[in-house]
């Protein structure tokens, strides 16, 4: 990339550029904004939806209007992005999205963070010329998975869910059917997703401009369960939650509010408030004893980590051949789900089996799915009653009248809420390989590992979704490989696949970046430095914790002494690990 | 998807991809093949070479089907009518020729292909024939000058030699 410094004129202002990749990155970086809905930074450009449009004049005097999404920066060219002649261009735009658009907005899941109002509004768009969208034009909504919610009438064709499938998860589950106006964004042959290949990670939804992707929203049972005097409901919250909720309230991304959460769970009317950071070291202790057996049983290598569910989806409908090597632990949410509903009744009487009510908090929207497993139930009732993700979290938050920014910090119940800072690594890309291999040293050599930091498996940025990294466990090599999005993961596949694979254990975040990132994260496509901020706030309260390794934890030794005697026993078995199945069988791709 | 799908042979679909160097960029011709083998596209076609192929998915091969007027979705019959509907061919008349295809055949709403899987009919914008306007194909014979009188002729014609 070149060094040298040339410069371009935006609304007159001499400006500095270097190897942006387009005139719009220019005019953000200078601290200036045209509107967009189909860029996205992480993505590829695309330039669909014609709202970056700005006037260029050539140093030769020729005039042109152009997207500046798809458009290098020149020296020398003067760039207006507030013309009257490109306000008008946009404003045009916004009158025919909105002239196809179902404008129910008041009952839009998306209200209020939607871009084509926020910029219909800013534009002022207060009359359309055309004909509108009619009752009888309208299409099915496909709210039949537990995950997502697609509603066509509220697409805008900037095709940004199609680039996230296919550029994060090398998996096209959504496609653009059709052509000129009866263009539609769908999954083949416009199947529901729940019937396709859809792993439900949500990133579609993540990028998505308008309401046309949403979330499935479990708000409202959840507060029917809170507001049932017969019920005790639980909860427990994930660890890039307390990084990420405090964006919500006017917080900087990466903050740790997981006082302020505690405090807000007590306020909304949960019974008692548990940390999935506890259980996430209850998995590490599991996956680091069965990686250690595997590797000196001649077990078989390489092992998947098993805490992404749209990963395990992934296995499960893409290489239902290759699920042994999926760790069996479940994930840490699927853990403390199930003893919770173990215990709880045990030792409190006020606990029962069947007014036990847990919910799990996460940022993510594939664990509605898994919640639903069938391998995840006992006694014929799921280990996890409900899944919120961040941003319905936040919304809950909102409705309670709570102010959150004030609210005095306070502790999660014990037991399971002591955690290290090995357990709240596990938010971010590279956190569940380092978080295991800080255990594993210590179950293979006796002794502590000598730097707790492994740094090569960090970073979140969109060049670090694949890391590779050997560590010396006394003279026994072990390489790691971390992945974020399938599509890095689908390479180690291959490389499995073709005997070229060096590593022993995969990890692996469907999201870019991790669970920081995931699709039930608050809004954030549009920045890509705050996956990296909310990582950093991981990494700062690792550091800052007592206590940095997960079997050290008091609150697992205990656990362990008074309940499931040791990581890998009879009881552990039973309780943290799980099975897979073949989902290609009976699939629309079962083809006979 | 309308009507029952044809059975496909996989192994036919695998013949063609290698013939078309299993290249994404050659999924266009791959697609034209099997239509040809097929006379349209079933969907287990184009799920299996989405599957099947590296960097195709169901849904991208779908979409490039749907993009296209060339590519059918729904079994074509074993005459494929084209009736030109062009500029020239619909100031000449081409819409009663078409009124009279539909009424002849007997293909009411939207239907485009017969029962019996013999006939299917479609509009196109351009044969490239406007001096014989209106026209019609059928399979690779062109019928000139049209009317909607001399169209059914044709079409008994062709019953007539089917029913033999």
């Amino acid at each position: 990339m070149s060094e040298d410094k040339k410069t371009l004129f935006i609304e007159g202002k001499e400006v500095e550029f270097t190897d942006e990749p387009n005139l719009l990155e220019v005019i953000r970086k200078a601290g200036m904004n045209v509107p967009t809905f189909c860029y996205r930074p992480d993505l590829t450009q695309f330039g669909a939806c014609r709202m970056c449009v700005v006037e260029v004049e050539y140093p030769n005097g020729r005039v042109m209007v152009n997207s500046s999404c798809t458009m290098p920066p020149e020296a020398g060219i003067k760039v207006k992005i507030n013309s009257q002649r490109v306000r008008k261009i946009r404003k045009t735009v916004l009158e025919l999205l909105l002239t196809n658009h179902d404008r129910e907005c008041t009952t839009c899941d998306k209200s209020g963070q939607c871009e084509l109002q926020q910029y219909s509004e800013e534009y002022g768009v207060r009359k359309l010329k055309y004909p509108t969208l009619t009752k009888e034009e309208m299409m099915e909504i496909d709210d039949k998975n537990p995950s997502l919610v697609r509603d066509p009438n509220k697409c805008i064709l900037c095709g940004a869910c199609v680039r996230a499938c296919s550029e994060f998860q090398g998996h096209s589950v959504l496609g653009f059917a059709n052509r000129g106006s009866r263009t539609v964004v769908q999954p083949m042959n416009g199947r529901l997703l729940a019937e396709v290949d859809c792993v439900f990670c949500g990133q579609c939804q993540a990028v998505c401009p308008t309401g046309a992707l949403t979330i499935k929203s479990d708000v409202d049972k959840v507060w029917d369960e809170i507001n049932n005097k017969e019920k005790k409901v639980v909860v427990q919250i994930a660890p890039s939650v307390r990084v990420a909720i405090g964006e919500m309230f006017g917080l900087k991304p990466g903050e740790n509010t997981i006082g302020k959460i505690y405090a807000a769970l007590r306020r909304i009317g949960f019974d008692l408030v548990f940390d999935t950071n506890f259980s996430a070291d209850l998995t590490i202790t599991e996956e680091a004893t069965e990686f250690v057996d595997r590797l000196t049983n001649k077990g078989l290598l390489p092992m998947f980590t098993s805490c992404c569910p749209a990963w395990v989806r992934y296995m499960e409908t893409q290489h239902p051949d290759m699920l042994g090597h999926l760790s069996s632990c479940k994930s840490p949410e699927g853990m403390m789900s199930s003893v919770l509903k173990d215990l709880l009744p045990k030792h409190n009487e006020e606990y029962t089996e069947d007014n036990t009510v847990v919910v799990s908090i996460m940022p993510c929207t594939a664990k509605k799915y898994e919640a639903k497993r069938s391998q995840l139930r006992r006694n014929g009732k799921f280990d996890t009653d409900y899944v919120l993700t961040t941003k319905e979290f936040g919304r809950m938050i909102k409705e309670a009248g709570i102010d959150f920014e004030n609210l005095e910090p306070e502790q999660a119940d014990s037991p399971f809420g002591g955690y290290t800072g090995a357990g709240t690594i596990f938010g971010a890309s590279g956190g569940v390989a380092e978080a295991a291999a800080r255990t594993a040293y210590y179950y293979v050599t006796g002794e502590n590992i000598p730097e707790t930091d492994i740094k090569g498996m960090r970073g979140v940025d969109k060049n670090s979704r694949s890391k590779t990294v050997e560590l010396d466990i006394k003279g026994t090599h072990v390489v790691v490989r971390v992945v974020s999005t399938l599509k890095e993961a689908e390479k180690a596949i291959q490389e499995i696949k073709n005997g070229t694979a060096n590593f022993q254990l995969l990890e692996v975040m469907a999201c870019p970046g991790g669970c920081i990132n995931g699709g039930g994260q608050p809004f954030s496509c549009n920045d890509i430095t705050i996956k990296e901020q909310r990582a950093e706030g991981l990494y700062k309260e690792d550091r800052e914790l007592p206590v940095r390794l997960s079997h050290e934890n008091p609150d697992i030794i205990r656990f362990y002494k008074e309940e499931y005697e040791k990581p890998g026993s009879h009881k552990s078995h039973e309780y943290l690990h799980t099975t897979y199945a073949d989902m290609r069988k009976g699939s629309y791709k079962d083809l006979k | 998807m309308t009507g029952s799908q044809t059975k496909v042979d996989f192994s036919k679909i695998d013949e063609i991809i290698t013939q078309c160097g299993g290249k994404k960029s050659n999924l266009i011709a791959i697609l034209q093949k099997v239509q040809e083998v097929y006379r349209y596209l079933p969907e287990d076609a184009m799920i299996y070479i989405g599957t099947k192929m590296e960097g195709l998915s169901p849904a991208t091969v779908f979409g490039v089907a749907t993009f296209y007027a060339q590519f059918s979705l729904d079994p074509k019959g074993k005459y494929e009518i084209r009736c030109c509907d062009g500029t020239a061919c619909h100031v000449r008349g081409s819409m009663p020729v078409l009124n009279a295809i539909r009424a002849r055949l007997d293909l009411k709403d939207g239907k485009f292909t017969t029962d019996d899987g013999l006939f299917s009919l479609e509009t196109v914008s351009c044969l490239g024939a406007c001096g014989l306007a209106p026209v019609v194909m059928i399979n690779d014979k062109v019928y000139p000058q049209m009317t909607s009188d001399a169209i059914k002729v044709v079409l008994d014609t062709i019953l007539q030699e089917e029913n033999k």
